[in-house]
């Protein structure tokens, strides 16, 4: 019997989808340049995330194993389509940024991997518990490039200036890799490789 | 029945369906009045962008600065000013002028006979004049809002707020760098014909006709080519080309008379 804690805890460090798995990863160098999309993101995908593994769980024993990939994928789509519609209602701005994004968490791997891996096999609180914690994951790693990215990029964080910009007769120079996809890997990389030096039993067997 | 079944396999899909259609319908119904306020407020805000007076990204109280602009509608065929017409008709599919294909560089297939415009004056003279454009880029209809200084020669920016165009490529239509070369460009020459054009590439330095070329955007010929297309179809013959006449001609008039922009 799998234990409710682990399943909520471990895909934060010890089984992070990002860091371990490397799910994800296009939402991450998508969405990150800004923390405030970044946060969206991350409660959006959490919501889509936590309610598919619950809808997934809850029809499990009914759907023929022949459609069971169709069903997950309408699900999630419904959902997203859901979350979108609400960030066009009260946060229009962040939906015109994330618009296409919004609408690839259907494709983000972590949703379709926990869905097809976890809540098929699992009950509805167990499956909310794993998708509340994958969900939780995803935005740690997100936030964390998100904070790096903003900070280094554009001097702010959430918009406010942080590091006064040269453009503003500061002293900062922005960091324009930053802004760009490529840096969101050099992060990631950064931090897998923290992540692996404080637990080292990730490190693949050579 | 059998879990396996072909007919209990379309009886759970066909389930899934109707439970998930119903999710979407009513989000998509039940938020639509906000998402039409929000669209609204973000038309404003892109015209108050394309008249200058805020930042794309400023947070400011859109509904009092947008008490400086004045919106009229045009009539195209005539170029004039008009009023008291209901709104129903602006746009209308029948109150259209069906474009020839030869005619319709822009391909936009329809060309509106009433057309909405944005005006801002300040102490009583025309300031900025805000003319709603659109036309096909690579993937789809681009909508802009170009804004002509008080000459309606100067072009003070060029705005899209809607395209679907590849982002990163044609894209970079909305992008800051590329907006504010449009900036200073002279729309027509002396006599008057349209000359401002997107070039591909850059334009060279010392070309006489700088004032009248923006550069290309790499890796988007077609959008350029597009924008490049869309704008001078508005600001010609069968776009604004009567409308800034006529108001290159009420605006000449000495002050103190209904210079047009004026009459309310």
């Amino acid at each position: 019997m799998t234990k409710p804690g682990k399943v909520l805890l471990e895909p934060i460090f010890d089984n992070n989808a990002i860091m371990a798995q490397v799910l994800g990863i296009c939402s991450a160098l998508a969405v990150t340049t800004r923390l405030e999309t970044t946060i969206t993101m991350c409660f959006a995908v959490i919501f889509v995330l936590t309610c598919s593994n619950m809808a997934v769980a809850a029809i499990r024993n009914f759907v023929p194993s022949s459609i069971r990939m169709v069903v997950q994928m309408t699900i999630i789509a419904s959902l997203v389509i859901v979350v979108d519609q609400f960030l066009q209602a009260y946060a229009y701005n962040i939906s015109q940024e994330l618009s296409v994004f919004v609408g690839l968490i259907i494709t983000n791997c972590i949703i379709m991997g926990r869905a097809e891996g976890f809540a098929m096999k699992n009950g509805v609180p167990l499956s909310f518990l794993d998708g509340l914690g994958n969900g939780v994951g995803y935005s740690v790693v997100l936030l964390a490039v998100g904070t790096v990215r903003e900070l280094f990029g554009s001097g702010s964080l959430l918009g406010y200036p942080i590091l006064t910009l040269t453009r503003d007769a500061g002293w900062y120079e922005a960091n324009g890799l930053m802004l760009l996809a490529p840096s969101a890997f050099f992060i990631i990389g950064l931090l897998i490789w923290l992540l692996r030096t404080w637990k080292p039993e990730q490190i693949e067997e050579e | 029945m059998r879990k396996d079944s072909v007919s209990y396999t379309m009886a759970v899909a066909a389930g899934v369906c109707v439970v998930c259609s119903l999710v979407v319908s009513t989000a998509a119904i039940t938020l639509r009045p906000l998402q039409l306020r929000n669209a609204e407020l973000d038309m404003k805000r892109n015209i108050l962008v394309a008249a200058g007076l805020m930042e794309l990204r400023e947070r400011v109280d859109v509904e009092t600065l947008f008490e400086q602009i004045e919106t009229r509608v045009v009539d195209l065929r005539s170029g004039r000013l008009i009023e008291g017409i209901d709104q129903e008709m602006v746009g209308a599919s029948q109150y259209a002028t069906p474009l020839p294909d030869d005619q319709d560089p822009a391909r936009i297939r329809r060309r509106p006979d009433y057309q909405v415009v944005y005006l801002r004056e300040t102490n009583g003279r025309l300031d900025r004049l805000i003319l709603p454009v659109r036309g096909r880029g690579l993937w789809g209809t681009m909508y802009g809002l170009i804004a002509l200084d008080r000459d309606l020669n100067t072009i003070k920016s060029l705005v899209f707020y809607e395209h679907s165009e590849t982002p990163g490529l044609g894209g970079e239509v909305d992008a800051p760098w590329w907006r504010n070369q449009w900036q200073g460009k002279e729309a027509f020459d002396e006599k008057g014909r349209v000359r401002i054009e997107v070039v591909r590439g850059a334009v060279p330095p010392g070309d006489p006709d700088a004032e009248h070329k923006v550069d290309g955007i790499s890796g988007a010929t077609f959008t350029a080519r597009g924008v490049s297309k869309l704008v001078r179809f508005w600001l010609g013959d069968l776009g604004y080309g009567p409308f800034l006449e006529y108001m290159k001609e009420k605006l000449s008039e000495p002050l103190g008379e209904d210079n047009g922009a004026n009459e309310s």
